[in-house]
């Protein structure tokens, strides 16, 4: 656990860094960025709790079984989004021309709307859930391991 | 002995590699008309402005799909290797 100033900033830079992530997850079909990327973001910012705080007090807060679940969770619903398609292809986009995201930008450069891409936003979203629960376990389990070999020294 | 066919070796794949470049297309010229196919219609046919998006997640789904199992197999295979680690550590 680092000092006091360190884990101040730390908690307080998490929410920006939290809603950047979820801006570059959320407008992965406008702007350059997506599920993958986003995801890499917010678990930058759990590192940096995870340097400022001690990796078992954040493992109090972000339990192992709930990021299985997520990660299991956002495989599922991409998984799901590629077969709803199979009528025509497997990965078909289905939703392009429907209400819900279905609208159709003019060719070109243009200033972007959100309910735009058909299927796309959807699956960044699965995606980014599976790379946030994925990448935190991940690094999760690393800090404690570390800390159980430094205890058997 | 090891140096003359490590020599030889190494000769062997200097001239793959020019060959290589000396094969390859020119620049700014790709072997497939792919590229122009995609740039003009992915906005009217998937609707996503960003058209990396749109290769990444509607034509290029599957890799995805493979991608995504990728990072799940990392994943479990390091939490099943730090996992039994430590069990072997608190019996041990």
């Amino acid at each position: 656990m680092l000092s006091k100033i360190v884990r101040t900033v730390a908690n307080q830079l998490f929410l920006f860094i939290l809603i950047f992530g979820l801006y570059v997850i959320v407008h992965g079909h406008l702007t350059p960025g997506g599920g993958f990327q986003g995801g890499a973001v917010i678990v930058s910012g759990v590192v940096m709790l995870l340097v400022a705080f001690s990796s078992k007090d954040l493992q109090k807060s972000l339990r192992e079984r709930f990021l299985s679940i997520m990660e299991s969770t956002g495989a599922l619903i991409f998984a799901i989004l590629g077969f709803a398609g199979i009528g025509t292809v497997f990965f078909y986009n289905f939703l392009v021309g429907t209400s819900i995201f279905g609208r159709i930008p003019p060719t070109g450069p243009n200033p972007g709307d959100i309910w735009t891409g058909g299927v796309i936003p959807l699956m960044n979203l699965a995606v980014g859930l599976k790379v946030i629960a994925g990448l935190s376990a991940v690094v999760l389990a690393m800090a404690l391991f570390s800390i159980g070999e430094e205890i058997e020294e | 002995m090891r140096q003359v066919v490590g020599l030889i070796l190494l000769l062997v794949l200097v001239a793959f590699l020019v060959w290589g470049v000396l094969v390859i297309h020119p620049f700014g010229y790709p072997p497939s008309d792919m590229d122009d196919y995609i740039i003009e219609n992915a906005q009217e046919e998937t609707g996503s402005n960003n058209v990396v998006a749109s290769v990444v997640f509607d034509y290029r789904g599957l890799d995805t799909l493979g991608e995504a199992t990728i990072l799940f197999t990392a994943v479990t295979g390091v939490l099943l290797l730090l996992r039994t680690r430590k069990r072997r550590e608190e019996s041990s």
